[in-house]
């Protein structure tokens, strides 16, 4: 298991030493790459743009305001582009794709797996490593954009069905077929975990041989009896995949391992992305390629199959799934995940009318054929009845996974004594099948339980077992609890009955059977949950986000990472009455600057665009033909420029789908002159420091300038690069470091109220020629400063200094600033009434003046952004300071009551100020945002200035600053497939580029309520919601916002009683949740209690604020992790410390007093600090092993460092807390405390979900919101 | 027939109103120019800003005029938009230079429809007041 690399500490200049996998055409050197790809972000080589530069010069123009989207600037059209010259061991173009993404789950990219390229033999290499997990891509017949079909171990499409066909299985499933009935009861008399995996397997030994079709051996592959010849051939479209996918990250840690070893090993070709997989935990299934959307491909693939007329096609769709689950062995290991996928899966179900109409015709053959298998079936219910007494009830959920197998039923059949796990849902239906469909009036049977219901053909046996003993599975689903193996075969039962269109009908008309409800939802990934019941609500190990199902037309095609950009609904509403009958916010969170592994960078002649709507060409285009192109903005038909046709990649023309472009989601292009207004301006660098008394009496100079110090050389820049001082009290302090100088000459100005520059050049001087100068300098200032001063401090004055300085190139102003400005212009008055700390309603959360906000916009415009650290150790009215940030695209970062004494404190100063040194910067950028028509931007959050409507001004853009823009729906969307956003950003690199990274994201639509709230995406709510209650803070008032956000949660379960048709919740014992919106309370709840929102507990204005702008700017993932801390528990790291090379991975536990065990030690993980809360009663051999102490009593009351000791245990909480460190931008601090220390606190009021003065606790906080659902 | 003072204020007020109508003309047209991009903001709300306060000093004196000549129903139909004016600008955002508009917030969608809502309903308005006080002029007028 290999962890992501570490995508923030990339200094500049390092980003390109990627492992030759990775190789994409950055590599090819320029020079031979006229119309290519050039490297990425900071380290391209000033060689490499020279000329290119020189062009730009042409274009210069006075205005500032970068021709993003002017109608002239389209880029000339038809300069072809020289063909490349061959180039050895150039990479396969779907290394593209994988570029963007750090995390290899996200979803599903397409297939990978060699397609047209270069590396036949490395098929194993790239499946292990870097493929994204595959699909079965032969679903989609999309033979331009699916590389992969072709790929040299996969057989073409129309080859695949005799794979698929089942004639061969029926036969060898009946000889297995005869245990079922008997082996059901066996089944349920055995204890759950007795199930050897050898009694399991037993039913695969007959498919191994080859009587099975080809399409079994996907299946049997783990099994040596398997003809060798076939495993090339089937396995690799069908199995693997989803093997890897489904088992990897639903595994408990311990069989995890497992899982994606054999995997690989069996399937040569297979997808195996098994290990990124598990990693980043619950998979992304790809279940929904079985559904609806891949109907349409059916017909072609069942022609092969004469045996099998129509009922193959379900068979399958489903088929291919569920091999790789089959392995022996892993039976066991693996029953208890399967289950797992099957509840991700069902949120993410797709568009249910869609496979539902669809599968309509189907259905009569369907149920003749499940007449004949009827005597099969009862042996596959075999596998699944063995099963079922191990799986906690909870487990059963492998049912929900029915979605998958609408077609399915069938599946199960063929496949049964193979598919151990997941194919129980399959098996268990199998056996209610056949009474059910042929059986005209299917309702009365299905109202009754599961057993009556099956009828004839040996339901019966079927276990209800579920007496499985309680696995972590249940906390983590709670939900689960109520559906029962029979009422996974209702389900199953239903969805082939009914198909889609009705089943809605069906709910209400059967609403009072409950039973048979749940079987709907579940079925459509409609499950719910009863909050109130389900203790354990939070996951275990963080969820990805929904998946994202586009028709299937896109269904491959590479969606933006969610880690980039999200949408708070994965399934856009049609109407604006739906997604206000839905209750929740729609909006888009947008990280564009992150730091990114693998990104594509293309540099050609022009850039296509769409001539009306300026979006640049992306992967959800249609090609009208080959020359030409239909925007999915604004659906205009534009030319393909020539050079379009030609593909770097193959050195070939005439598919234009396989350019980067449309590869990847995410691009970044070189751009030509027509993007710049102006020659690309150089990096400049002018630090403010404050030397007022307070200032020299907290030291953070000497810890600024050390670090500073040694970190000028890795300041990304160019040759170009400038860099400035000014020092500021009672007065401002220039420092003129010329040629002619030896030491840095000080210049100090008196008259504050009219400030001037004492100096016209030297200021502002070269990085690399002054470099002695400036370290020079950086030693002296700490002690110039070191002598007690005045008390006073000039900020407004400096920074009017500094804005006079910078203005003619932009660049960047870093403000220190330690008190309250107190003369000048911008002086302020504390406002401040710290008996008021606590008080119900906080006042003076909106600045005191404009004038930071006006200097911030004076920057804006002159292309200059203003970071703040505000290192106070009194009240500084951060709420009118960080105007200066807000609103020119800096950052605000706080660390209250800062003395460089606690060495704690410096080292956090050290290692916030040396990433905000070292990371990349983006300069005079500028963020457009546009949407497909229908849907507007209403509102944006972040630090930036407005330009216009749907444009970003952004001084300086940083790889930690997040985005999100409230969306409106302006008119009906319903006839369109698919909603679109394309976020483009146009920086100039800090080599002096002008480039431009390009995300876009492709969401379906949806046109019932169920269907929107279902496809919710809970983070990226709460993200969203966070941003909108600061707003409303500053608009409004803070009591206002606070009852905003619970409204949030009311309104979204109100939406979900109405859709559902519950009661409502004052006379309901229950409360329940949509699936997908499990965790809105909780996450509401604990954004209640964070510092910037909470009332009744005395919090500093300053840290409020600073919370507030934390909330505003920072990306999703940090404001996840801030609102909900990470709780692990330390004393169980080794039951959850797999292997030696690599770091534990204990469970997350809930923020609750429950979850602390007397006996235990645990890490509380918000980002910005972790704590370690060691309670009393651990035992000493944990004591000395982790911390080197002998007994309790031993432990500092409060450490700051985790002390290295040569122990296992000891590396191993190394190891671990490194792993965490490796997420964020710069490691958090380390605070270790007793559980009697006096600062506790501290650990305990992060204990969200228990209830502190003046705050509910979660359960109090349900009960509240229960009453107010209606 | 006679020249009264009341008969003096509608004309002025006529008049007065007329430049009212051009300003909330030009309102409408600067907040459509923003919403359709033309205009950046900053210089958007320069040049509306200093002309906020000359627009209700301009309503006001009509309204006093009325006051003092004793056209009450005039100024009944006028009073509500003067409590408007003065909520408005209490309420407006933390600025130091007078005006209404901020950059900054001024293209948040909300702010954008009520500002250009407030143009139109501004307008609409003026303009049935023009026709109100062209009535009442030549009611004082007559009636002699």
């Amino acid at each position: 298991m290999s962890h992501p690399p570490n995508t923030y500490n990339n200094v500049p200049g390092q980003q390109n030493t990627n492992p030759g996998v990775f190789q994409q055409f950055n590599q090819i050197p320029l020079s031979q790459l006229p119309g290519g790809v050039n490297q990425d972000g900071n380290s391209n080589k000033q060689g490499s743009v020279t000329g290119f530069n020189s062009q730009n010069h042409l274009n210069q123009s006075a205005s500032n305001s970068p021709a993003f989207n002017q109608p002239g600037v389209m880029p000339p059209t038809s300069s072809p582009m020289r063909p490349l010259k061959p180039i050895s061991n150039q990479p396969p173009m779907q290394n593209v794709q994988n570029i963007p993404l750090n995390n290899p789950s996200v979803h599903s990219k397409p297939n990978t797996v060699p397609s047209s390229s270069p590396y036949p033999t490395n098929t194993q290499h790239q499946i292990n490593n870097n493929a994204p997990p595959l699909v079965p891509s032969s679903q989609f017949s999309q033979p331009i954009t699916n590389g992969p079909m072709s790929g040299p171990n996969q057989r073409p499409i129309n080859q695949y069905p005799p794979s698929s066909s089942f004639s061969p299985p029926p036969l060898t499933n009946q000889s297995t077929n005869s245990h079922s009935p008997v082996n059901p009861a066996l089944a349920n008399q055995r204890p759950p975990t007795s199930v050897p995996s050898g009694l399991i397997n037993q039913p695969n030994t007959p498919y191994s041989g080859p009587l099975n079709g080809p399409r079994n051996s996907p299946l049997t592959l783990g099994s040596s009896s398997l003809p060798p010849s076939s495993i090339p051939n089937y396995a690799p479209t069908i199995g693997p995949p989803r093997g890897s996918l489904v088992n990897g990250p639903s595994l408990p840690p311990m069989s995890a391992p497992m899982v994606s070893q054999t995997a690989p090993q069996g399937l040569p070709s297979g997808p195996l992305r098994s290990q990124p997989g598990l990693k980043s935990g619950p998979p992304q299934l790809q279940n929904q390629y079985n559904n609806g959307p891949s109907v349409p491909n059916m017909p072609p693939m069942q022609s092969g199959l004469p045996s099998m007329p129509p009922m193959s096609q379900p068979g399958l769709q489903s088929a291919p799934l569920l091999p790789p689950m089959s392995y022996p062995g892993l039976q066991s290991a693996q029953m208890p995940p399967m289950s797992q996928p099957g509840l991700q899966n069902a949120p993410q179900m797709p568009p249910m009318s869609q496979p539902g109409l669809q599968t309509a015709p189907v259905m009569p053959p369907m149920s003749q054929p499940g007449l004949q298998s009827a005597p099969r079936m009862p042996p596959m219910s075999h596998p699944g009845l063995q099963n079922a007494p191990r799986m906690p009830p909870m487990s059963q959920p492998g049912l929900q996974s029915a979605p998958v197998m609408p077609p399915m039923s069938q599946a199960g059949l063929q496949s049964a004594p193979r598919m151990p796990p997941m194919s129980q849902s399959g098996y268990q239906s199998a056996p209610v099948m056949p009474p059910g469909l042929p059986g005209a009036p299917p309702m009365p049977p299905m109202s009754q339980p599961g057993l009556q219901a099956g009828g004839p053909p040996a339901p019966q046996p079927m276990p209800g077992p579920a007496s499985g003993p309680p696995t972590n599975m249940q906390n983590r689903y709670p939900q689960m609890q109520y559906s029962t193996p029979q009422q996974n075969q209702l389900q199953q039962n239903i969805s082939k009955q009914f198909p889609t269109h009705n089943m809605y009908g069906v709910t209400q008309q059967m609403g009072q059977l409950s039973v048979t409800k749940q079987g709907f939802d579940q079925l459509w990934g409609h499950q719910m949950v009863d909050l109130l019941r389900c203790k354990h609500i939070l996951p275990e190990y963080p969820e990805d986000p929904p998946e994202i199902r586009l028709g299937h037309q896109f269904a491959e095609s590479p969606n933006c990472s969610p880690e980039i950009f999200r949408c708070t609904i994965n399934r856009i509403p049609e109407t604006n009455s739906l997604l206000q009958k839905s209750r929740l916010p729609l909006g888009i969170l947008i990280h564009p600057f992150k730091d990114l592994n693998h990104l594509p960078v293309i540099q050609c002649t022009s850039i296509v665009r769409c001539r009306a709507c300026r979006t640049y060409i992306n992967p959800f285009v249609y090609f009208v033909d080959a020359k030409r192109w239909k925007c999915n903005l604004c659906y205009r038909v534009n030319d393909l420029p020539e050079e379009f046709q030609y593909d770097p990649v193959s050195k070939s023309y005439g598919d234009p789908s396989r350019r980067p472009e449309i590869k990847s989601a995410t691009i970044e292009f070189i751009a030509p002159s027509e993007y710049m207004l102006r020659p690309p301006q150089p990096a400049v660098y002018l630090f403010l420091l404050d030397v007022s008394q307070i200032a020299r009496e907290s030291g953070y100079l000497q810890v600024v300038c050390d670090t500073l110090k040694s970190h000028l050389e890795q300041l990304p820049g160019d040759a170009r690069t400038q860099i400035g001082f000014l020092c500021f009290d009672a007065h401002i302090h220039y420092y003129l470091m010329s040629e002619e100088l030896t030491r840095p000459k000080e210049m100090t100005v008196l008259d504050i109220d009219d400030i001037f520059l004492p100096s016209p050049e030297s200021l502002l001087v070269n990085l690399g020629e002054h470099m002695e100068l400036i370290k020079e300098l950086l030693t002296i200032l700490p002690q110039r400063y070191s002598a007690p001063g005045v008390p006073a401090s000039a900020l407004g004055a400096a920074l009017q200094a500094a804005y006079k300085l910078m203005a003619p190139t932009g660049g960047r102003i870093t403000v220190f600033q330690t008190c309250l400005p107190n003369i000048g212009p911008g002086a302020l008055q504390s406002r401040e009434d710290p008996n008021a700390r606590s008080s119900k309603d906080v006042a003076h959360l909106n600045p005191a003046t404009d004038f930071y906000k006006r200097l911030a916009l004076d920057c804006s415009g002159a292309q200059v952004a203003v970071d703040l650290f505000l290192l106070s150790s009194q009240y500084c009215d951060l709420a009118t300071l960080s105007g200066m940030s807000k609103f020119s695209a800096g950052t605000v970062h706080h660390i209250p009551l800062f003395r460089a004494q606690r060495s704690w404190q410096a080292e956090q100063l050290t290692r916030m100020f040396t990433r905000y040194l070292t990371r990349k910067i983006g300069f005079e950028a500028v963020l457009r945002v546009r949407c497909t028509r229908g849907v507007a931007v209403h509102t944006f959050h972040g630090n930036f200035f407005v330009r216009s409507t749907d444009l970003l001004s952004l001084p300086n853009v940083s790889p930690d600053a997040g985005f999100a823009m409230q969306l409106t729906i302006e008119e009906s969307l319903a006839d369109l497939q698919q909603v679109c956003f394309q976020a483009a950003l146009l920086y100039t690199s800090s080599k002096g580029e002008r480039r431009i990274r390009v995300h876009t994201l492709a969401l379906p639509t949806a046109n019932t309520l169920p269907d929107v709230l279902h496809s919710a995406d809970q983070q990226c709510i709460i993200g969203l919601l966070s941003k909108m209650a600061v707003d409303r803070c500053a608009t409004a008032s803070m009591s206002e916002a606070k009852e905003a956000l619970i409204n949030a949660a009311v309104d979204v379960l109100s939406a979900h009683r109405l859709a559902q048709n519950l009661p409502a919740g004052a006379v309901s014992a229950a409360l329940h949740a949509p699936m997908s919106l499990r965790l809105l309370p909780l996450y509401i709840l604990a954004l209640l209690k964070r510092k910037a929102l909470r009332t009744g507990t005395s919090t500093r204005l300053d840290e409020r604020v600073a919370d507030m702008c934390f909330m505003k700017s920072a990306p999703l993932c940090a404001v996840l992790r801030a609102v909900y801390p990470d709780l692990y528990p330390l004393h169980t790291l080794r039951e959850h410390h797999r292997d030696e090379l690599d770091a534990p991975d204990p469970p997350r536990l809930q923020l609750t007093a429950e979850r602390i065990n007397m006996t235990g030690a645990y890490l509380l993980d918000d980002g910005e600090s972790m704590i370690m809360y060691v309670c009393h009663g651990v035992s000493p051999a944990f004591l000395s092993e982790t911390f080197g102490v002998a007994s309790f009593s031993q432990l500092p009351d409060e450490a700051r460092s985790l002390p290295h000791v040569e122990t296992e245990g000891n590396e191993m909480v190394h190891a671990f807390i490194d792993k965490l460190n490796e997420d964020r931008p710069h490691p958090a601090s380390l605070l270790i405390l007793r559980d009697n220390s006096a600062s506790r606190q501290l650990f305990t009021e992060r204990l969200i979900e228990d209830r502190v003065e003046s705050a509910l606790s979660y359960y109090e906080f349900l009960q509240h919101v229960k009453t107010q659902v209606k | 027939m006679a020249f009264s003072f009341p008969a003096f204020s509608y004309v002025i007020a006529l008049i007065v109103d007329a430049f009212l109508i051009f300003f909330s003309i030009f309102h409408v047209i600067a907040f459509d120019e923003l919403k359709t991009d033309y205009k950046n903001p900053i210089d958007q709300c320069n040049s509306l800003n200093p002309l906020v306060l000359p627009e209700y000093l301009l309503h006001l004196i009509i309204n006093l005029l009325f006051l003092l000549s004793g056209e009450w129903f005039s100024l009944l139909i006028n009073v509500p938009l003067i409590l408007y004016h003065i909520h408005r600008y209490n309420n407006r955002p933390v600025m130091s230079g007078p005006g209404l508009y901020d950059p900054t917030s001024i293209m948040n969608a909300d702010v954008l429809t009520v500002c250009q809502r407030e143009g139109w309903i501004k307008l609409a308005f003026y303009l049935l007041s023009f026709f109100l006080y062209l009535y009442g002029m030549i009611v004082v007028l007559i009636a002699v």
